[in-house]
């Protein structure tokens, strides 16, 4: 594969947890804009994946490189810095501030100028780029509401718009549309997926819905126990031996993955 | 221009002009009102510095470390040097906390909850040991601090110093104010509410909970400074000891975390509160402070700053 050309580049990447197996020589590469999604039973090690890439949780062993550049083992604020972000399996945002405020935090911080910071949170050009955010994440009739209270599906729009706003070139979304109602999940992705091709991202998602799997992606990396069985393009991938047996015939309801209580351990 | 832009914002228009009523106010009232009221205002400025934290979700049961360091450091500029100016105290007590400050949280900072206030209160217990034993820090007497000068002029009454108290005051709860509107200052409420989210967008919750310890200890080293030059003297037990401590984690609740005023509203009435209760009942004045601070956290969770808040004039004033 032409190295040169891949946003992120991962080689025999592995971790284990006192005997279990998470991540088995994980090799792949995506490019830049390239939208893959990432399916894998409960517990088949999606997760561990995406906190690795942006550095919650070490590898036992292995590489990842950003745009040619090793960093296996970074800091996730590092990791945010260079230009990979990610949202949450179960959203992760400041649950007593403002919709604004948490974009407004979102944006101050991603400016990263310490001078900057100095400035009130709601200056009047961090609030009108925090409006533009808004509005493509259709959350502008939020504005004034306290992120605790909002329903599930919109608090994960909160959580994806804070991953973004630092215009990052790799986007992993972690169970994007997990707790979001049927009717909801398409629209959701809509505008995720529309606002980012603007940006040229290349996002890598984990799904349990594979009606999603199939409208959005370029590229299907199926898990198994770890490793990763299939990867290929959704029309081969959903069709593969192996993908059927140990990925859709284990297929859960996706409802019931946000449920269990196991989740928060590793974010 | 700056001035526009500062008195654009409530608090800080009101800050000012209530510091000011005050300043006039303590032309006129008798000896121990004006006393009761510095040791009040003193303290208001300690509670300030443990409000940051506590916006951050965290409590320091150690903060009389501070308050100690900053009142010792007067006495012993003093002792050593004979400097009794109230600017060069003022600036001495402020950067010797804010030093300490500096050193102790690279290890605060990695502890959050109950470890972090057993931890801090620990510290404070260190300095505490250090003082009652050592005859060259004034053991459990301590010493005398003698009348504060200002730029080399002995004012002969208390008032002057009561002036310096308030302006003080005024600047570090504008200063604060400004902060907590700041984007460094939201990042308070965002460690509390999630640290993970934080890390994510780019910033070292690490590195904000340190520069929040440091602006805290200094506010306090500043007030245990100026409570020092108040009282005329500094001892163990009144500045240092775990009681003082309690006691600002007291007056934190009494005041609220709602705004930068609430810290010198609950202090100063903490301080008569006590001064009558002990009128009243000098064997039982406790029992009358703790019914007190019950009475707060049942009917008053956010403390006396929300009575304030219930006035009908700032209603309307939010609404507008
Ligand atoms: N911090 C951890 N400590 C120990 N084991 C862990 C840790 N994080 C994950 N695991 C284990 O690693 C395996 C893979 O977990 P992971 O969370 O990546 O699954 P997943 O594919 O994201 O599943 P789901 O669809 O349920 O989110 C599981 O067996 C899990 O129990
Ligand atoms: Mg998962």
């Amino acid at each position: 594969m032409n190295n040169a050309h891949s946003v992120l580049r991962i080689r025999d990447l592995n971790k284990s947890f006192a005997g279990i197996v998470a991540a088995k020589n994980i090799n792949t590469d995506i490019k830049p804009g390239e939208v893959v999604g990432i399916i894998g039973a409960n517990g088949a090690g999606k997760t561990v994946f995406v906190n690795m890439i942006t550095g919650y949780l070490k590898p036992t062993s292995g590489l990842i490189e950003f745009e040619g550049r090793n960093i296996t083992g970074i800091e996730p604020r590092n990791a945010t810095h260079i230009g990979v972000s990610r949202s949450f399996q179960i959203s992760q945002v400041f649950m007593s501030m403002t919709v604004m405020n948490n974009l407004l935090v979102a944006i101050s911080l991603a400016n990263r100028d310490s001078c900057s910071l100095l400035r009130p949170l709601n200056s009047p050009r961090r609030v009108r780029e925090c409006e533009r955010v808004m509005e493509c994440y259709q959350l502008l009739k939020y504005r004034d509401q306290v992120a605790g209270t909002l329903a599930q599906g919109v608090r994960k729009l909160l959580d994806i718009a804070m991953a973004v706003v630092s215009k990052p070139r790799l986007l992993l979304l972690d169970e994007p549309t997990s707790g979001v109602s049927i009717d909801e999940k398409f629209d959701l992705m809509d505008i995720v997926v529309n606002a980012l091709k603007e940006q040229g991202t290349a996002v890598l998602f984990v799904e349990h819905d594979m009606d999603i799997v199939q409208r959005y992606v370029d590229r299907i990396m199926a898990f198994y126990q770890g490793e990763i069985i299939c990867d290929a393009p959704p029309e081969l991938a959903l069709r593969d031996a192996k993908v059927i047996e140990y990925v859709l015939g284990f297929r859960h309801g996706t409802e019931q993955v946000d449920d269990r209580p196991k989740e928060p351990r590793h974010a | 221009m700056i001035i526009k832009a500062l008195s654009a914002d409530r608090t800080i228009s009101w800050v000012v002009a209530s510091f000011a009523i005050l300043a006039i106010v303590g032309l006129m009232v008798p000896n121990w009102v004006l006393n009761g009221t510095m040791f009040g205002l003193a303290r208001g400025l300690a509670v300030l510095g443990l409000l940051v934290l506590w916006r951050t979700g965290l409590v320091s049961f150690g903060h009389a470390l501070y308050f100690g360091l900053g009142a010792y450091a007067v006495a012993l500029l003093e002792k050593y040097t004979g400097v009794s100016d109230v600017f060069v105290r003022l600036a001495v007590a402020l950067a010797t906390a804010a030093a300490v400050g500096f050193m102790l949280g690279f290890v605060l900072r990695n502890h959050r909850g109950i470890f972090f206030a057993m931890l801090s209160l620990a510290f404070s217990m260190v300095l505490y040991g250090v003082l009652i034993k050592s005859e060259a820090l004034g053991s459990t007497d301590g010493f005398s601090v003698s009348q504060t000068t200002i730029l080399g002029w002995q004012p002969e009454t208390k008032y002057p110093l009561f002036l310096t108290i308030i302006l003080t005051g005024v600047v570090a709860a504008v200063g604060m104010q400004i902060y907590f509107r700041s984007a460094l200052g939201h990042l308070t409420t965002a460690v509390r509410d999630n640290e993970i989210r934080v890390e994510y967008l780019g910033y070292s919750v690490a590195q904000a909970i340190h520069i929040k310890y440091v602006l805290s200890a200094a506010l306090t080293g500043a007030a245990g400074g100026l409570f020092a030059m108040a009282l005329g003297q500094v001892d163990p037990d009144s500045m240092v000891n775990w009681t003082v401590s309690g006691e600002l984690v007291f007056i934190s609740i009494l005041s609220g975390p709602g705004s930068v005023a609430a810290p010198f509203i609950g202090a100063v009435a903490f301080e008569f509160l006590r001064t009558f209760a002990f009128e009243l009942a000098p064997h039982a004045w406790q029992l009358i402070v703790g019914g007190t601070l019950l009475g707060i956290i049942l009917f008053l969770p956010r403390g006396l700053w929300s009575l304030i808040e219930r006035l009908p004039m700032r209603q309307e004033r939010d609404r507008e």
